[in-house]
């Protein structure tokens, strides 16, 4: 089996397999939030980015090779994770101490991991609204990042294609397919999985929020490096 | 153009378009422009009608409109873009563009805005009006422009005079000297046959010309020896990068050499369909392109049996563009040429295994199909005579900015930057701005520094900055570019791009402390190591360049203190202001 090395560890792959793919197998955590290993790989977020041989690539993207040499929790690597968590927390409106998702939230897990516990970039304070319109399912595009894991579940797994990306550049964000934009003209249903893979507070059901007590929260019982997981992500 | 769309109109062109091209869902981008470009907008009932046949959803049919800059789902008769690259603007754009807005204050249904830059640059300041490229503004020709529209006369009776692009061309060197006759190199490298051409590029040492500088040859036996059973040839004409415009000039006076380039490398890897994507900015281009297919369909250079060849069949289609600077990125490119948001692509596969439709397909700039046929015709040592070992043969640069000769320039490479600025009346300069926004800012202590992939890589564009100029002015410029083109997917460029304008601002306005000094250092820093495509790692080039060569110049502009507030107080309670002194407000 060839091997690879992350981080002072060597680790076998089969060929084929993405740096991430291998590192999983191996039960080694790099920090991901808009990868997933049930759907396409995206490379969007940039939160997996490890640095191989004095480049930097995400892991998701990069096929494993024999003798690559991997950083993945070095502090140079770290400290760009924690500033593009810094742009992720920012550009959205993020209310973690309000937000239900708190402690099962993989973006609030990532940064936890990582280290970034307030951002020291400016927040911009977007417009952005909330879509209520659906009697089960709340849409806030609040906290949206913009990972498509929704839009990749839908099309690829209900086979509804309930969401979609829109606009350009800061402007870019999800939109609902439906008659007149909202999610209760859709097609969406409790059962999505789009509805589950979400892993931030953006796609909530309702009528049960805070339903879990702090402390028993997700996240409270084991950080996500110990789960490995992104949303939904079962093993 | 811009009639006012009734229904009925509506439904027989969309249909009557559909009809023609077989309800081709890839063409969707296509079929919105043509549907814009007959109705000035994209009617609700095209829409609906494109999303019925094409079984799309009609958001995203929505979400690949809103991609685009020149796609627009409210109407106007008029639609006027100025053109604000930053050697625009130091023609005048801007009191040229206000001069429009006041002439036109109280005309209806017209726009005016601006946009990234047309391509030009060589006689600015320009403007897109419906999109028709219209250069040389002045304060006449302004005013002619006033006067047009107040008096309603549709775009398609304005006078050609307005419309007159001219091809300054002021240096040629061995390649251009070379004049090619259609077929030649093609007739050459069917009688020499085999792998004789793709071994005579090897040898070469011929680099896509579109600035990432990757081996030609190699690039098209990777694509051949991809088992598929078609392959792709697409030729990037989305000359978008600021103050590029030699693609432009090619494709105008000797597009017979770029198709045959393309047409040599569809013989070499196989393929039977090509494409052009020709930017939206170029459109003027399309009827003269379009007629140099058709004599090349008559004359048997394109189409089936090409030169009498049983099974060599390879036809070219043009695809416009619709306004995406990051459609010039090749895995974009073909999104877009898919009918999609031009989005680039995972890689790997890269698209000489996995590109147009999923077929291994070559994507190369304008330039370099163009020098392919001239290898073809005088060989690999003639070609290798000019330049130097990493960046053989010679290219065009397209100068513009501070300089007495503007235009299209052809140099081998290795030249010395003062040696192009003597030749362009150029000298004295500031600085010097090679390849485009993207590429690297030159101070004049740097002008025996050389073009070539070993020291100063270009894609073609050279933009030149007088001393009278403030470099500020033109990183300001760059920023808004980048904000403004920055696809959107990534994280790092999606926000940097931000980041970095809305820094650049605080700087113009004298209201940046230390710390955005140093926030812009490391948002640089990070969008070069951790953006998706080469749009956002090359975005920070040129303000790595000026912090690290002329860091003073962002030290003047710093705040007096850092305790001054970085926003301008009384413009952000403007609102509330009003509000409070409002009839009905608290204070009124």
């Amino acid at each position: 089996m060839p091997e690879f090395t992350i981080d002072g560890r060597r680790i076998g792959f089969t060929p084929g397999q993405s740096i991430m793919q291998a590192a999983r197998d191996a039960d080694i955590y790099i920090p991901h939030l808009c990868y997933h290993p049930d759907f396409a790989v995206h490379g969007s977020c940039r939160i997996c980015l490890v640095k191989v041989d004095g480049r930097f690539l995400t892991a998701c993207t990069l096929p494993a090779a024999e003798g690559q040499m991997v950083e993945n929790l070095t502090p140079e690597v770290q400290s760009y994770r924690r500033q593009l968590l810094e742009m992720l927390f920012t550009e959205g409106n993020h209310v973690c101490p309000g937000c239900e998702k708190s402690g099962a939230c993989s973006l609030q897990s990532v940064a936890v991991y990582c280290g970034m516990l307030s951002p020291s970039l400016e927040f911009s304070f977007p417009l952005r609204a909330v879509d209520a319109s659906h009697p089960d399912i709340l849409l806030d595009y609040n906290r949206c990042i913009n990972c498509e894991l929704c839009v990749r579940a839908s099309r690829d797994v209900d086979g509804k294609s309930v969401f979609s990306m829109s606009g350009r550049g800061a402007d870019s964000h999800l939109r609902v397919n439906s008659v007149d934009g909202s999610l209760g003209k859709s097609t969406i249903s409790l059962q999505d999985r789009a509805l589950e893979v979400c892993p931030v507070g953006a796609i909530l059901r309702k009528h049960q929020g805070f339903n879990v007590a702090i402390g028993q929260r997700r996240f409270d019982l084991q950080s996500i490096d110990q789960q490995g997981e992104t949303g939904d992500e079962r093993d | 153009m811009s009639s006012p769309a009734n229904s009925q109109n509506v439904g027989g062109f969309v249909n009557q378009l559909l009809h023609h091209h077989a309800d081709d869902d890839g063409r969707l981008l296509q079929f919105l422009i043509e549907i814009q470009g007959r109705y000035g907008y994209l009617p609700d009932e095209a829409l609906n009608l494109l999303s019925q046949r094409l079984r799309r959803p009609r958001a995203e049919i929505e979400s690949v409109i809103s991609f685009y800059s020149f796609l627009h789902r409210i109407p106007a008769r008029y639609r006027i873009y100025f053109s604000d690259n930053i050697t625009d603007r130091m023609l005048g754009s801007a009191d040229l563009q206000q001069r429009l807005r006041d002439g036109l204050a109280t005309s209806k249904g017209v726009e005016i805005t601006s946009t990234s830059c047309t391509g030009l640059c060589d006689q600015g300041p320009a403007l897109l009006a419906n999109g028709h490229a219209i250069g040389q503004l002045a304060p006449p020709r302004i005013d002619e422009i006033i006067d047009l529209i107040q008096r309603q006369i549709a775009l398609e009776d304005w006078p050609a005079h307005l419309f007159e692009v001219s091809d300054s061309i002021h240096r040629r060197d061995r390649q251009m000297q070379f004049e090619a006759m259609p077929g030649e190199a093609l007739s050459q490298a069917l009688h020499r046959g085999g792998d004789w051409l793709l071994k005579q590029l090897e040898a070469s040492g011929l680099r896509g010309r579109g600035g990432a500088g990757f081996p030609t040859a190699r690039k098209w036996r990777l694509c051949k020896d991809t088992q598929a059973n078609d392959h792709v040839v697409v030729c990037n004409a989305d000359e978008g990068e600021p103050g590029t415009f030699k693609d432009r000039v090619l494709l105008s006076t000797d597009a017979h050499s770029v198709i045959e380039g393309m047409t040599l490398c569809a013989r070499v890897i196989g393929a039977k369909q090509g494409f052009i994507y020709l930017r939206a900015e170029y459109r003027f281009l399309l009827p003269q392109l379009q007629a140099v297919l058709s004599q090349r369909r008559q004359q048997g250079l394109l189409g089936e049996s090409i030169l009498g060849q049983v099974g060599f069949d390879f036809d070219i289609d043009i695809h416009l563009g619709a306004g995406a600077y990051i459609c010039g990125e090749e895995s974009a490119l073909i999104e877009s040429l898919e009918g999609k948001r031009g989005i680039p692509r995972v890689r790997p596969p890269f698209p000489v295994q996995h590109g147009y439709s999923g077929l291994p397909t070559v994507v190369n700039n304008v330039e370099t199909f163009w020098s392919a046929t001239r290898i073809a015709m005088q060989g690999a040592e003639w070609f290798r005579r000019a330049g130097s070992a990493q960046s053989a043969g010679t290219r065009l640069i397209s100068i513009s900015g501070d300089c007495s000769r503007p235009g299209v320039y052809e140099y081998p490479f290795g030249t010395r930057i003062d040696t192009i600025l003597e030749d362009c009346g150029g000298l004295p300069a500031l600085a010097v701005q090679i390849a485009g926004a993207a590429g690297n800012l030159v101070p004049a202590v740097e002008f025996a520094r050389q073009l070539s992939f070993e020291d100063l890589p270009t894609g073609g564009s050279f933009m030149v900055f007088g001393p009278q100029r403030n470099l500020m002015d033109v990183l300001q410029n760059f920023a808004g570019f980048f904000r403004h083109e920055s696809c959107g997917f990534c994280t790092p460029c999606r926000n940097g791009t931000r980041i970095v304008d809305d820094i650049m601002r605080r700087f113009q306005t004298g209201r940046a402390c230390h710390t955005d000094l140093e926030r812009l250092k490391s948002i640089l820093r990070l969008m070069q190591k951790s953006s998706f495509c080469g749009l956002g790692c090359s975005a920070p080039t040129a303000f790595v360049d000026a912090l690290q060569k002329l860091p003073a110049m962002f030290d003047d502009c710093l705040a007096a203190t850092d305790n001054s507030p970085c926003f301008d107080v009384e413009a952000n309670l403007s609102e509330s202001n009003e509000l409070l002194r409002a009839p009905g407000g608290d204070h009124a």
